[in-house]
């Protein structure tokens, strides 16, 4: 069989390709004879029955961008916090009894502390490698939040979220808030000064709830903090309770990833009916599986290198003591900058404490924030009036509103985590806290409305050039000078996949608001809430820019051909594309670079 | 219905403005038609693969090498056993994985395939089908029309919610009246931590905070073991902890009621923040002022511990003192309210 193909800077050539196109096939072979694998798999057929569900998804397709590795990133660390938290479990002791401690490390020998903290000093100075799996557990768990928050961020700009995926958003807002549980139960275990410290603070928010705050807190703990229960207890969340959940979440959020099948972008035979990609085996197979292995080399290395949480350097938990600049994991900074700028509100009323400035920034603030983000992809399809189901992904560009939300929700966020951070921030850049924590109080409302107005005038700035691109080409840098002097930019019609890639995308729908009354002036039911969806939709999606229809892109093209037959004899003899380098000129080599 | 409404209009499928030109055609890499590239490719693959299993020998050699143990930070701030255990255990994973990666891109078929999509929504048909099959079980279980057995049946469900709930009663105690009090008492000396010492107040310098806890918390019984420890020991640091300071007496502004519980200037506090409970010992000698190391509230010890700054509510409370027999610091009593953090029940009028 004969190809004609060429390389990049090259002139075509004819190579036989066919038996290369052997490998290339858009289907599997089929076996003649049963090879050994063939054997294996009609062994476990005749047994299991896995053979309808496989025949189509061995070959399953899945579309290929650098974005949909994001959430794989937080896959398999969860998948390396499993292998990893397995091996710290066979010798750490989750009990708070004391010990004396007589291990290799010569500071703390002779000192009164928990078992946890020994055993967890034993992992770090007598398990040969139990330092470098403990450090890689740590960062795994970091780089788990990371991925998930950063995946979320993609699924959310990206539109992937929307119609039918709206319940795998949901679920996937669990495993975040699950995740960074499982991460404080994690971090409270070696009850070395610092998480004890944490686990105090704990302590006080639960108290801070108005009525039930004290028995949650006296439950907990098994009576007073610090008690003796509450390392064991975390410890059974840790490993069990919190991971089973999240693994349990993370199987139905893949399965539902393969029943809905993966979003994809827009582009020349990508359209919301299929999806165009590598198939599961042997690429994904492969290029997943290999990814696993670069995340777990990854972690390895951190761990090798990277020295995180020294607990033997914070001493046994005593709780009398705590060390300056003090703080959690950085994904719990957030709520902990809220809980540092918030005033210092309490009412006291009929011989009771509502500790607001507690209960609000810690307990009701992160809540809200999660209802706020599993409530997204329904508020934005309420507005939108948008009941299709939706496969092509949105450029952040193309949503302006729904982009410029998301600016706004991570500036809000951003702020926190830096108040969370106010002592170092003071510390650091010689700054006053007091200042600082003045500033941070009116930033947190500021900023996320100025992102939000800059984002969206940005995405729409964006539009308008992809708007100029398919309507009158893209720049070419060729100054052309007119017979009169004026001086004008040629521009060149972009090509055709990248046409249709820019001007593939749905127009926003504006609602109007409808008419109060019938003609017999009767309310129409539900009036007010529909004449607050129009509002909302026009406040937010009227500024866009629709694409182009087809009478608009022809038009333009028209009128471009008739400015270029005008010129023609006044043109400059040279190819336009001669400066650009985007093609190569016969005979005018010197003239490109 | 309506087809003006904006909903029904959006579900009209759109054209696109431009006709869609279809997949590109699959360009052959080079690996693809020159042998020597997929030579080459297969040699990069096999010289990862190798480096991988390189690097596992140096993981097992350094595992049985390298000593852990003491000197447990000599290297990076961390053992020599644990950043070769880490470098090598790296380098096989990661060659292992980026030889796989390599693999997929250069030598398997990297001709796009389409798959079409299906809607979520089962078919019209077995939908139907799934509704009658629900509503001919529903009815034959006869729940609809059976409302006595219904009813009686949700309200034993309701009920049997309740053992589970009661059985976590036994987490923990009731709170009681645990909260409002410490082992502090009327005459109880003021211990430094750590060394269990009593305090004179001719051993304390203007300016001078000592970082204190009730002289029980060192107390040794005949054996010479601690009369209170464990649990019950933790408690008792958590909520009776004090910083003592000495500052001018005239600089003192008492609080009502507070005018006899300094020595000579000697003040004690709660050392416990009435915002969340960190422990506060960052103090500034020439403002009196205490600040938190976790949330940053700001306290003036001279001024009956009034929160000057941050996110606390509450003044920190301030331990009644005197002078024993003995010349010794003694609380006059233990606190006159609760320390550490608000909690609903507090009495704080």
């Amino acid at each position: 069989m004969l190809t004609p193909f060429r390389f990049e800077r090259g002139p075509p050539v004819s190579i036989d390709t066919g038996r290369f196109a052997r490998s290339n096939r858009t289907e599997a072979a089929t076996a003649k004879k049963p090879s050994r694998v063939g054997g294996v798999a009609i062994w476990a057929d005749e047994r299991l029955g896995l053979g309808t569900a496989m025949k189509k998804n061995l070959r399953k397709v899945f579309p290929d961008h650098w974005s949909f590795m994001l959430g794989e990133i937080a896959l398999w660390s969860f998948v390396v916090l499993l292998l990893t938290g397995v091996f710290l479990t066979l010798w750490f002791q989750p009990s708070m009894s004391e010990v004396t401690y007589e291990g290799s490390y010569d500071q703390l020998r002779g000192i009164q502390m928990s078992q946890a903290y020994a055993s967890t000093l034993h992992i770090s100075f007598e398990v040969r490698g139990g330092l470098l799996v403990r450090q890689m557990h740590h960062w795994a768990a970091m780089i788990f939040i990371a991925g998930m928050l950063i995946h979320l961020i993609r699924v959310f700009v990206t539109g992937a979220f929307r119609k039918p995926r709206e319940l795998n958003w949901v679920i996937g807002c669990v495993l975040l808030l699950l995740g960074t549980l499982e991460g404080f139960t994690g971090y409270s275990l070696p009850d070395d000064l610092l998480s004890g410290t944490g686990l105090r603070a704990a302590d006080g928010f639960m108290k801070a709830t108005p009525v039930v705050g004290t028995y949650m807190s006296f439950f907990l703990f098994g009576g007073e903090f610090p008690g003796e229960v509450i390392i064991p207890r975390l410890y059974i969340a840790h490993v069990l309770l919190i991971p089973g959940l999240i693994l349990a979440l993370i199987t139905a959020h893949m399965l539902l990833l393969v029943y809905h099948k993966h979003t994809q972008w827009p582009g020349p035979g990508r359209t919301e009916k299929n999806v165009v990609g590598f198939p599961m085996l042997p690429v994904y197979a492969a290029k997943a599986g290999g990814f696993f292995f670069v995340i777990l080399g990854v972690v390895a290395l951190m761990g090798g290198l990277l020295s995180l949480n020294p607990v033997w350097k914070y001493g046994p938990y005593d709780p009398s003591k705590v060390t300056a600049g003090s703080q959690p994991d950085w994904y719990m900074g957030w709520p902990d900058g809220a809980l540092r700028i918030f005033p210092g509100w309490e009412s006291h009323i009929f011989g009771t404490t509502w500790s607001w400035n507690v209960f609000l920034p810690i307990i009701v603030l992160p809540g809200l924030m999660f209802t706020v983000l599993v409530l997204l992809p329904f508020a934005e399809a309420w507005i939108t009036g948008d009941k299709k189901e939706h496969h092509l992904l949105q450029r952040p560009r193309n949503a302006p509103t729904r982009t410029a939300t998301m600016a706004a929700l991570m500036t809000f966020y951003a702020l926190l985590w830096m108040a969370g951070g106010n002592d170092i921030i003071a510390i650091t850049f010689d700054l006053s806290i007091n200042q600082i924590t003045h500033v941070m109080r009116v930033a947190v409302f500021l900023g996320p409305i100025v992102a939000f107005l800059i984002t969206k005038r940005w995405c729409i700035s964006l539009q308008r050039s992809d708007q100029e691109k398919l309507l009158h080409g893209y720049e070419t840098g060729i100054i052309m000078r007119s017979p009169e002097g004026g001086y004008s930019e040629r521009h060149q019609p972009i090509d055709a996949a990248r046409a249709y890639t820019l001007a593939a995308r749905e127009r926003d729908q504006i609602h109007t608001p409808p008419s109060t009354a019938d003609d017999n002036g009767i309310p129409a039911p539900r009036s007010r809430r529909k004449a607050l969806r129009a509002k909302l939709s026009e406040r937010l999606y009227a500024d866009n820019v629709q694409p182009p229809t087809r009478e608009e892109l022809e038009k333009a093209h028209h009128d471009a051909e008739h400015e270029r037959e005008l010129r023609a004899g006044l043109d400059h003899a040279a190819d336009p594309h001669q400066f650009d380098g985007r093609h190569a000129v016969e005979g005018e080599e010197l003239r490109s670079h | 219905m309506n087809t003006n409404l904006p909903a029904e209009r959006s579900r009209e499928v759109e054209a696109d403005p431009i006709a869609n030109p279809g997949l590109p055609a699959h360009t052959w890499r080079p690996t693809d038609v020159d042998p020597h590239a997929e030579r080459r490719a297969e040699r990069q693959v096999a010289l990862l693969f190798g480096l991988s299993a390189v690097c596992t020998l140096g993981f097992l050699v350094s595992y049985f090498a390298l000593s852990i143990g003491e000197g447990g930070d000599t290297f990076l701030n961390l053992g020599a056993s644990t950043v070769a255990l880490g470098l090598f255990m790296s380098g096989a994973f990661l060659f292992m994985g980026i030889g796989v990666i390599q693999w997929a891109r250069k030598l398997m078929s990297d001709q796009e395939i389409t798959e079409e999509r299906h809607a979520a929504a089962s078919p019209q048909e077995d939908r139907d089908a799934t509704l009658e099959a629900l509503s001919a079980g529903l009815e034959e279980s006869g729940i609809g029309r059976r409302s006595l057995v219904r009813n009686s049946l949700l309200g034993a469900m309701a009920l049997i919610a309740l053992p589970p709930i009661v059985l976590l009663r036994d987490l923990g105690p009731l709170p009681g009246d645990a909260l409002t009090r410490t082992i502090w008492t009327r005459g109880m000396r003021i211990a430094r931590d750590v060394l269990g010492t009593p305090i004179r107040p001719s051993d304390m310098e203007i300016g001078d905070l000592i970082n204190a806890e009730p002289e029980a918390i060192f107390e040794v019984d005949d054996n010479g073991e601690h009369v209170i420890e464990g649990a019950e020991l933790q408690v008792a640091k958590s909520k009776s902890a004090v910083v003592v300071v000495r500052m001018e007496p005239d600089e003192i502004i008492p609080g009502p009621g507070r005018e006899n519980w300094s020595v000579a200037g000697i003040v004690a506090y709660s050392k416990i923040c009435t915002h969340v409970g960190c422990p506060i010992s960052l103090y500034e000698r020439t403002t009196h002022h205490l600040l938190c190391p976790c949330h940053q509230s700001t306290f003036d010890l001279a001024d009956a511990g009034k929160v000057i700054f941050g996110p606390a509510a509450r003044a920190l409370p301030q331990l009644p003192i005197t002078v024993d027999d003995e010349g010794y610091l003694v609380a006059r009593s233990d606190f006159t309210e609760p320390v550490g953090p608000s909690f609903w029940e507090r009495d704080s009028e």
